[in-house]
């Protein structure tokens, strides 16, 4: 397939590096200030080099990328809340161009998905948005496989600064304001963590689930979110003292969707460590799926990014 | 055979049942001390409870150093309520009493200005609206009584009944400002 990426980020720059690997030619790259095209296949060494460098990423018009001749247009712009723009539009034109897209932006998937389908179903192209939950982890196609109607609900932790942040507290005894400094020291937590520990990353991906259960229906204020700010070690070790410790779950049925500190047991399958993620698909008739590994990270999530092109129809 | 022959049989059957006795488990906490297991049987006998058996679990102790004891004992069904409320003026902790009385346990993690915000009235109000039993308390107060808390709450619940306790402990939670950190319930969490 050729790919138009847009964005680039770590996401849309390690799509680019590693699309090669997985048989696609990268025809266009751009983010807001430039653009690198050529129909015949971008040079992407010398293109990630140059953006490397600090240059913008090449000298052409981010619009010429929608005149470029591509198959999947890849989303990978940085999530926005609300009317989720820009990156709504250009999933719109590319669709409208009947072109595929693939989404590693939340914001369109969680706050306008059934605008999104209105538009597939007009469209001979597809979206596909593997890369927006739960990064290297297959979350969607696991359900897509089991067929959404079979799954009652889907649990998890989904959002790692939270998790990392919640596991050193538990381990060194700590209160959250002194590991979130580490976290940030570590780069593990951004210098503005406010995303990740109010629960609002956690959210999206969450109402991006219950879209996928229910068709449709929810958006990030639809969500019950609680943070992890208000939790003081001394509540991870009362926990503790119950074989239980305290993790940043989500959850999301056809009912709604909830993410908040919740108790679990210490040794169970949620209590995942670290920056690691962990994903409990409920089906109605095989009991428990449990997927786990990296949520985040640039190589992890263009890896979700190229499987979904490689399970687009060919144009 | 069937049609006649069942008729005599089924009301003996009845008589047994019928005002007579029902089995029932309890689950008592003790303390590893002389004489415990002794106070903690009395109840039941003043109360017209027969022991069927005593599971003394010595070696398996607790989180907070108790010894665990599961009794076995049959009773009218009409004395059981009277036999753990007898246990628990006792000063026995009843972990669990009968299997659908108190069919759940969960434990909840309260946050915030607990003792300012008067932890007993808190207690008692989850207690009432939650239709829950305060089974067992855990307090952590590192910034001393006037800062913020954490208390670790075991309840007791009736059965089928957790999602509607879970859902007054929330709204007394968010009323006197305390956050509430719930049991994740569902699947094989």
């Amino acid at each position: 397939m050729r790919l138009a990426i847009l964005g680039a980020g770590d996401v849309g720059r390690s799509v680019a590096d590693l699309a090669g690997e997985y048989g696609h030619e990268v025809v266009a790259i751009a983010d807001s200030t430039g653009a690198s095209i050529n129909p015949d296949g971008i040079d992407v060494e010398r293109t990630l080099e140059r953006k490397g460098g600090g240059s913008p990423v090449g000298t052409g018009d981010p619009e010429d990328v929608f005149e470029t001749d591509y198959d999947v247009l890849v989303e990978a712009t940085p999530t926005t809340l609300g009317d989720a723009e820009p990156g709504f539009t250009h999933t719109k034109r590319a669709l409208e161009a009947d072109r595929h897209v693939v989404l590693a932006n939340k914001g369109p998937v969680a706050e306008r998905y059934a605008e999104l389908r209105a538009l597939e179903d007009e469209s001979a192209g597809s979206i596909r948005f593997e890369a927006t939950v739960g990064g290297a982890i297959p979350v969607l196609s696991t359900i897509e496989d089991s067929t959404p109607h079979a799954v009652t609900a889907v649990r998890g932790v989904l959002n790692g600064t939270a998790n990392f942040i919640l596991t050193r507290m538990a381990a060194e005894g700590l209160d959250y304001e002194h590991v979130l400094a580490e976290a940030q020291d570590l780069g593990v937590a951004e210098a503005d963590p406010t995303f990740d520990v109010d629960g609002t990353d956690a959210a999206l991906k969450f109402v991006i689930l219950a879209n996928v259960l229910a068709d449709g229906g929810f958006a990030l204020d639809d969500a019950d979110v609680t943070g992890i700010q208000d939790i003081p070690g001394s509540a991870l070790d009362l926990a503790a003292e119950d074989g239980r410790t305290i993790r940043l779950i989500g959850e999301a049925t056809r009912d709604g969707v909830r993410v908040g500190p919740r108790l679990v047991p210490e040794n169970g399958a949620l209590a995942v460590t670290g920056t690691r993620n962990i994903v409990q698909i409920e089906t109605k008739y095989a009991g428990s799926l449990h997927n786990s590994g990296r949520g985040a990270g640039g190589p992890e999530t263009a890896t979700a990014v190229l499987s979904d092109v490689g399970r687009l129809p060919e144009l | 055979m069937g049609n006649t022959a069942g008729a005599g049989d089924e009301s003996d059957a009845d008589a047994e049942t019928d005002g007579g006795v029902r089995a029932y488990t309890v689950r008592l906490e003790l303390v590893d001390e002389p004489g415990e297991l002794l106070r903690a049987l009395k109840p039941i006998s003043d109360n017209g409870g027969n022991l069927l058996s005593i599971h003394h679990e010595r070696g398996n102790i607790t989180p907070r150093g108790h010894i665990p004891v599961e009794v076995d004992m049959e009773c009218p069904p009409d004395r059981f309520d009277d036999i753990v409320e007898g246990l628990r003026e006792a000063g026995v902790n009843v972990i669990q009493a009968g299997a659908e009385r108190y069919g759940e346990e969960i434990s909840v993690v309260l946050v915030g200005h607990l003792v300012e915000n008067d932890l007993s009235e808190t207690l008692s109000r989850i207690e009432d609206e939650a239709s829950a039993v305060v089974l067992d308390l855990s307090l952590a107060a590192p910034e001393g009584t006037g800062g913020v808390a954490s208390a670790r709450v075991r309840l007791a619940i009736d059965s089928g009944r957790t999602t509607e306790a879970l859902a007054s402990i929330r709204s007394i939670g968010s009323e006197k400002d305390l956050a509430v950190v719930e049991p994740l319930l569902g699947g094989d969490a």
